[in-house]
Order: structure tokens, then sequence, then C-alpha cells
């Protein structure tokens, strides 16, 4: 039975708006207790190995938040976790788990370098577009194998990116040590037309313009998502295959859509790299942004505003963890560890759920 | 019955269940005593399922007391139940494909010892089954089982589990009048033992014949208990939705449309790589409903698969106006204006974490109806058409954004029926359309497929249930083993059973 307010009911409405402000906090409270709970964990570690928690915390968030130079350097970092996450979150949305958005992201960091120095200086505008454009398109092509060996054979995408991901490392290691390198000892390519460059916008930190780029990428993807009939064939797919067949979604054209997006994403994140941080391919200019995506994307919910919220966590203790490094002698491991914690307390366990689902219905 | 002095097996005493929106169970007294088989029953959404979940520990009540043997006992989790030796048959099966039956019938309740050995297992679980009359073989894998028989592996775990209270939760739905017949055996034979049975279902013919009292729900409230031995079909069904009801039955039509959909040997395979449909030949006009008839597994859902684009068939035409659909898409066939009452709605018919409102678009999502500018779902229009459907197959849900995973199970088929409404249409696949509805709306959804014949669209309907299909078919196609059988003009129960068998017209 339907119910509607009773007059008890609405005597209570006055009670309900400390309710409704407290709704988002208790609306994602998985989230922040694993986040908590992940913090402790740090401070117990901290204490066996005999450092000082008090110490070590303020410097992380000082590190993070503490100036207008820390907050700089957050943002700087929260850009390419904004582009993981997301790549990682509409390929989960289709039920796939691209775990290679590492080498998407490389080989779209290369073609965006390329793009930059091998091209004569063009109107900026012209100039960074097609670098841009030219990321997204080898991010993509990188996960277009596995997305039609997933389509049409039904070849499980776990391997397939993980694979082509190593590939892709080893490959643009290749290109970035031998063809392209540019003279002297630093393996890394020439420097990128001033054309390509993303401008800063908060020297003198790294932070470019590349962030809006990432927040419309964001914007974009949750219209795509929740605003197309081609994210709503995506998103049924990914919740159940066979529905959405029944209903006349095709679901190969899903996974390829969702798994080619992704790739893409990552690449525009190698990019935002390369042309507003680096302004040259580097070898090693990525810690692990690809990995870290998976993190981002399910503490974010596979959401794009979660995602940004949560790339900025990400961010914020990676610029923490270093601060702590340089001024104390806890290793940079203990972000490691910190962001190990979240994954286990908040991830792990929806990860395990939704492939738990997946292997019942294999 | 004499006036039994001792305390009832289970109580439960002014139970109270509230979700956001939905007032489930409002001060819900029910009980049963020990060696009875309770019938449960009320309409779609009126909260039996909730009820039996929170017996079985998978809901906690927001208020009201359970009593077991007359102790109150807290139950909050269902291996507290199992404890307590209530066990329940959900509607949608929890078994593990890859393993026999008696393996996942012993399965977290393996015999002490340290190693299984897998003879002595299955002797055991075949013993189980003997005491319980259900036929059944312990060493067959779960994958190879029709859904009829993973019922009785369900029924099987849970007494192995001890169960001495079992809970089914239309556990009918699933099954062919000669399933039921055998569970009905089972049941009898359960009884006998002392076990104390409650079971659900929508049939009040079922309820009648094997129940010995019944309780009636209506909007989360008791309405009554009463003994099967003085009550009737009236009777429940005024207690049920307060008014009596006339049951829809097909005026015979003297001419045929025109051809709308012509099957020409159609032969196709199986998932499992069998052949499942065998030179299958109809013809079926507008403005017919065309019966279809056999046990679960004799080629429907191949031939079902077939006519929707879900399944290539090897080789034969599908000739729908003059066009071949054999091996096109699900959507070209929905293009076409084929449209689908798949017969698993968790399966095939709805996306359970979709909204309702998702849902109800589902097949129509890239019509320009729906669809505008850049793939744009047009939401502001599709708002206002899902809340019309809404009202008009009186979908009980809070409001068109609620998760259709919290749906009754009955109001789940509405969404999934009330969505081939949605547009123009010249074939209607209704597989099962009435599975797990109310008798209410189950005489809504005939009423409307009748409608529709007389509207000129051609239905082919695929039931397990021969009443269904007597009362509503112009013509009824036999399947067995892959091949069509015509029927005479008027066929008996009789004759669709034989036929149904595999016997043919001359030893009958
Ligand atoms: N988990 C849930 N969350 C929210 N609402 C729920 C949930 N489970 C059930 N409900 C609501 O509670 C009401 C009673 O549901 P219940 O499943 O008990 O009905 P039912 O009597 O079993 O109906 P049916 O015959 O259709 O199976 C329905 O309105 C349903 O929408
Ligand atoms: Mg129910």
């Amino acid at each position: 039975m339907i119910t509607t307010p009773t007059s008890a009911e609405k005597k209570v409405v006055g009670r309900s708006i400390v309710w409704l402000m407290l709704s988002p906090v208790i609306k994602i409270w998985p989230e922040l207790a694993a986040i908590v709970a992940a913090f402790l964990v740090g401070a117990i570690i901290l204490v066996v190995t005999g450092h000082q928690i008090g110490e070590t915390f303020a410097y992380l968030f000082r590190g993070a938040f503490g100036s207008r130079l820390a907050i700089g350097f957050t943002l700087t970092r929260t850009v390419p976790l904004i582009f993981t996450g997301l790549a990682f979150s509409i390929a989960f949305k289709c039920g796939l788990f691209n775990i290679g958005a590492e080498g998407q992201l490389q080989v779209g960091a290369f073609a965006a370098a390329w793009v930059g120095f091998a091209l004569p200086p063009l109107p900026p505008l012209i100039h960074i577009s097609l670098a841009l454009l030219a990321a997204a398109i080898a991010g993509g092509l990188w996960v277009l194998v596995p997305a039609l060996l997933k389509a049409k054979r039904g070849v499980h995408e776990v391997v397939t990116t993980m694979m082509l991901a190593h590939v892709g490392i080893l490959l643009t290691r290749y290109l970035v040590f031998g063809p392209f390198k540019a003279p002297g000892w630093i393996p890394h390519t020439p420097r990128i037309a001033a054309s390509a460059e993303l401008a800063r916008i908060m020297p003198p930190t790294q932070l470019s313009t590349g962030i809006f780029i990432a927040l419309a990428c964001a914007l974009i993807l949750y219209w795509f998502l929740w605003k197309t009939s081609i994210g709503y064939g995506i998103r049924a797919a990914g919740l159940n295959p066979h529905a959405a067949e029944t209903g006349g979604v095709s679901v190969t054209r899903s996974i390829v859509v969702a798994l080619v997006i992704s790739g893409a994403l990552a690449g525009l994140g190698g990019a935002g790299e390369i042309l507003g941080v680096f302004r040259r391919f580097v070898e090693g200019f990525s810690p692990g942004w690809g990995w870290d995506g998976i993190a981002v994307g399910l503490l974010g919910r596979l959401h794009p505003v979660g995602v940004i919220l949560s790339a900025f966590l990400f961010g914020a203790l990676r610029t923490g963890g270093m601060a702590v490094a340089r001024a104390t002698p806890v290793p940079l491991d203990i972000v490691v560890v910190l962001q190990a914690m979240v994954i286990l307390f908040i991830a792990a366990p929806k990860l395990m759920k939704i492939l738990k689902r997946r292997g019942e219905k294999e | 019955m004499t006036e039994d002095k001792r305390a009832p097996t289970v109580e439960m005493v002014e139970i109270t269940k509230r979700f956001p929106g939905v007032l489930a169970n409002d001060r819900v007294n029910f009980s049963v005593t020990q060696g009875e088989i309770h019938g449960l029953l009320g309409e779609n959404g009126a909260g039996k399922s909730v009820l039996m979940s929170i017996l079985y520990g998978l809901y906690r009540p927001d208020s009201g007391q359970i009593y077991l043997h007359g102790a109150p006992v807290q139950i909050n989790n269902p291996a507290k139940a199992i404890g307590l030796k209530i066990g329940m048959v959900h509607q949608h099966f929890m078994l593990i494909p890859n393993m026999t039956v008696a393996e996942n019938v012993v399965l977290g309740f393996e015999p002490p010892g340290l190693v299984l050995r897998s003879r002595d297992i299955s002797s055991r679980v075949a013993q189980f089954a003997a005491a319980a009359k259900i036929k059944i073989d312990p060493n067959a894998m779960i994958e190879a089982l029709p859904l009829g028989t993973r019922q009785r592996v369900e029924i099987l775990k849970i007494l192995y589990r001890q169960a001495d209270v079992l809970i089914l939760d239309e556990p009918t739905s699933v099954l062919t009048p000669q399933g039921i017949d055998d569970l009905f055996t089972s049941l009898r034979a359960l009884r006998d033992q002392g076990k104390t049975i409650i079971f659900i279902a929508h049939k009040l013919k079922e309820i009648l014949s094997i129940c010995d009292r019944a309780t009636v729900l209506r909007r989360g409230k008791t309405i009554g208990t009463v003994e099967i031995s003085r009550t009737d079909e009236n009777e429940l069904t005024e207690m049920m939705i307060g008014s009596k009801m006339v049951p829809t039955r097909r005026a015979k039509k003297a001419s045929n449309g025109k051809l709308i959909l012509q099957g020409e040997e159609i032969t196709a395979i199986n998932d499992r790589g069998v052949v499942a449909l065998t030179g299958a030949s109809f013809q079926l006009h507008a403005g017919e409903i065309l019966g279809i008839a056999g046990i679960e597994g004799n080629g429907q859902t191949e031939l079902v698969e077939v006519l929707t684009g879900l399944r290539r068939p090897t080789s034969g035409k599908i000739m729908l106006n003059g066009v071949d659909l054999a091996g096109i898409s699900p959507k070209a066939a929905l293009d076409h204006g084929v449209r689908h009452i798949p017969e698993d709605r968790h399966q095939r018919g709805i996306v359970l974490d979709f909204s309702v409102m998702e849902n109800l678009i589902l097949g129509d999502h890239e019509q320009p109806l729906f669809k505008g500018f850049l793939s744009q779902l047009k939401y502001r229009f599709i708002r206002r058409f899902v809340d019309q459907r809404i009202d008009e197959f009186q979908i009980q849900t809070p409001n068109r954004e609620t998760v259709t995973r919290s749906l009754s199970g009955g109001n789940q088929q509405r969404v999934v029926v009330a969505r081939i409404f949605n547009r123009e249409l010249t074939l209607v696949i209704a597989a099962q359309p009435t599975r797990g509805l109310d008798v209410k709306a189950a005489e809504y959804v005939r009423r409307k497929l009748i409608e529709l014949s007389d509207q000129g669209v051609a239905v082919l309907l695929v039931s397990a249930d021969l009443d269904e299909v007597m009362a509503l078919s112009d013509r009824i196609i036999v399947i067995f083993n892959g091949k069509l059988t015509a029927t005479s003009d008027r066929p008996t129960r009789r004759e669709l059973g034989l036929l149904m068998l595999g016997e043919t017209k001359d030893r009958s």
C-alpha cells in the first residue's frame, strides 16, 4: 500500500530539515567510514613503525591543503585521476573491467606528445585539439582489440586489457629510449611546440587548463550515460545483458562503445600530463595514474561527481604524502598504504559483490 | 478440524514493516499449526513475500513479535532461521549451475567427516528425496535441469537442513500442470510426516486443493484466516479483492484476418547445441490468438527466441507480412512491430536495478517518441508518459524513480506487460504473460490481449497454464520435443494433455 504523509508525519517536517542537510553525508557514509578506517589503520602502522602520528598527519594535511601552492599541487594531481577514474567508471557501467588504463594513458600521452613536437607550430586551439584528438584515438584504439574480442568472442577483458597495458608501457618506453629520444642523458622526447601547450593557471604549480578539460569530460560523460539512449543501453547492458538484448539494445555495440570511450578518456589523461605538466613525453612520467583510476572510480561510485571528489582525495593524499616524505622520516609508501586501505575497505567489498554476481551469471 | 489447544508452531503477532513510501505489513497477525499446509494469499503487493522474508530473517520488522512453539524468538538472519528449522524456497532460485543436485543440496551442511564421498552424498540425498516423494536424479547437473526440477532441489535443500517449517513463495508459478501434481504429492507426504508448510499462490484452485487453512492479506493487513473445507473460490476472491470476479473467456471469432506470421520449417538448436525445434511450421493471422501448449523444455523457449530475433534458426523461414525475420536482431524485430513478454522476467524481462521509469521504456528507448536530438532521451515527455502507464496498469510503486527490484513480483510483471503497449505493434509473443499476477491483474492482462487481437494484432500465447491457453486462444498448437502439432477445433483438456506427452491422435 502506498502511503501519504499523515498529520503525525507532517509534524516532524521541522526535524527533517536537519535530515535534509545531513542526508548527503548519510548517503555516502560507507565511503566516509572507509576513509576514516583507512586513516586509523595508517595511524596504527605509524605507531608500530615508531613514527609520530600527529606530526605525520599534520604534514600530510598541510602538504595537501596548507597553502595556495599546496592546493595547486593537489589539483595538478587530481587532473589525471579524474580522467582515469572516469575511464574506469564508464567501462564498469557496462559491466566491464578495463584494468589496462595505464597502457592507454601512456600511448595517449605519446600520441599527444608526437603531435606536439612533430607538427610545425599551429594556431594553439588547433594544435591542442589535434594533440587531444590524437591521444583520444590512440587510447581508444588501444582497447579496440580487447573490446572486439570481448564483444564477438567473449574473451575476458581483464586479461586482454592488462596484457595490452604492458605492451603499451613497453612500446612507449621503446619509443622514448629509441627513435624519438631527444639528445642528452634523459629519456624524453623533444619539447612540444609552444602552440600545443596547455596554459598554466596557478604558477608556479603545474596546474593547467587541463583541469577544465577533465571537468568537461566528467560533465559530458554524465550527460552521455544518463541522458542519452546510447548511455541508457550501456547501463542496461551492464546491469542485465539478457534483458538489454531482449529490449533491442545491441550488447556487443555497447561493449565496444563503452570500452573505446574508456580508452579515449585514459588517453586524454595522458595528454593532459604531457601538454599541461611535462611539455614532452618523459619516461616514467606517470606514477601509475591508470592503476589508481580503479580505486578512484570505485570510491566515486562510478559517478562523474563522485569521481571528481575521490580524484581530489587521492590527489591530496599523494601531494600530502610527498610533503611527509620530504619533512619526516616516514617514507612516501605511507600514501600507498592509505590508498590501499581505502580500496580494501570500500572497493574490495563492492568488487567482490559485482564479480560474484557476474560469476553466477556466466 | 478439532480445536487445537497446543501453541501454534509459528505465530506472528502485530508485525509491521515499512519501506520508504510503502507500508508493506500493517500489524499483521499470522499463525500456523504443526502438520498443516497453510495458504497465504492476496493481491500483488499485499505483503506476502515481505511477511515471509521477516519470518526467514531477511528483513527485521519495525514492530511485532514472532513466537515459535509459544516462545518469543528474534530471527535476525537466515542462518538463525535455519537454526530454528525454518526454511524458505524463494521465487528465484539460488543454485550453483555446474554442480550436481546432491552437491547443491549438502552445500554448507556437509555430513561430518573429513572426505566427502560423492557416492555417500548422493545416496543420502536420494533417501531424503524418496521420503519426500520427490522425483530427482541426485547426480544430474543443475544447469541441465528445467526450472521445475530445480525447484525440487531447493525443497530438498531445506529438508536436508532439517527444516520443520517450509515456506514456499509462489512455487507453482514455474510449474506445468504435471509438475504441480508432483509438488502437491510431495507436500502432502511432508505434511503427513508432521512438517508445517506455508504455501503462497495466486491460483485459488491450487489453494483449495492443497491447503488446510488459508490467510488472506490485503494492502498489508490481515483480512482473516479460513478453513478450506468451509470456504469456496467466491469467498476467497471477495476476501482478497473485496469484490466478485467474472473470468474472461474469448468469444470465438468467425472469420480470419490476413496472414501476418508464417513459420516455415523452422529448425533451431538450443544453448547446449541440441536440436530443440524441428521443422516447425504454422500460420498466424491478424486478430487471431494462437496458443502454444506444451510441457516446459519442449522447444517453446527456442521458438519464442527465434521469433523475437534472440536466436538464429539453423534453417527455415519466418515470414512477417512478407519479410523474413529469420536471424534478424532483436531490435529489428521490435522495429517490425514484434513485441515480447519474456517468460522469465528476472532474466530477460527487466533490469532489476533500473528505475520503474527506465524499465517502462526498455525496447522503445531508441524510438523517435522517446529519443530526440543527439540521442537525448526526452525525459520531460517520458515522465508524463510513464506515469500514465503506471496508472493504467496499476503498478504499485512509491513513484516512477523507485528501483524495480523493490517492487513485489506481480508488480514487476506489470511493468513487463505494460510496456508492450508503448507503440504500434503487429505481433505479440506473450510467454507466460500472467505469471505471478494476482487474479485481478491476470484478468486485466487477458482482457488487454483480447483487446489487442480485436484491433487486428496477431497474438502468440505461450503458456504452461492450460486453462489460460484454452480460455484465450482461437486455435491451439501443441509443442512436443521440438515438433508442432495442430489440434482439433475445440480440443479437450484430455486431448491436449495426451498431445503434450507426445501421444499421437490416432493412438489416443
Ligand atoms: N526491499 C524493498 N524495498 C522497498 N519496498 C519493498 C521492498 N520489498 C517489498 N516492498 C514493497 O512492499 C510491498 C509488499 O511487497 P511484497 O513483495 O510482500 O508483495 P507480495 O504480496 O509478495 O506481492 P506479489 O504477489 O506481487 O509477489 C510492495 O508494495 C513492495 O513494493
Ligand atoms: Mg511476492
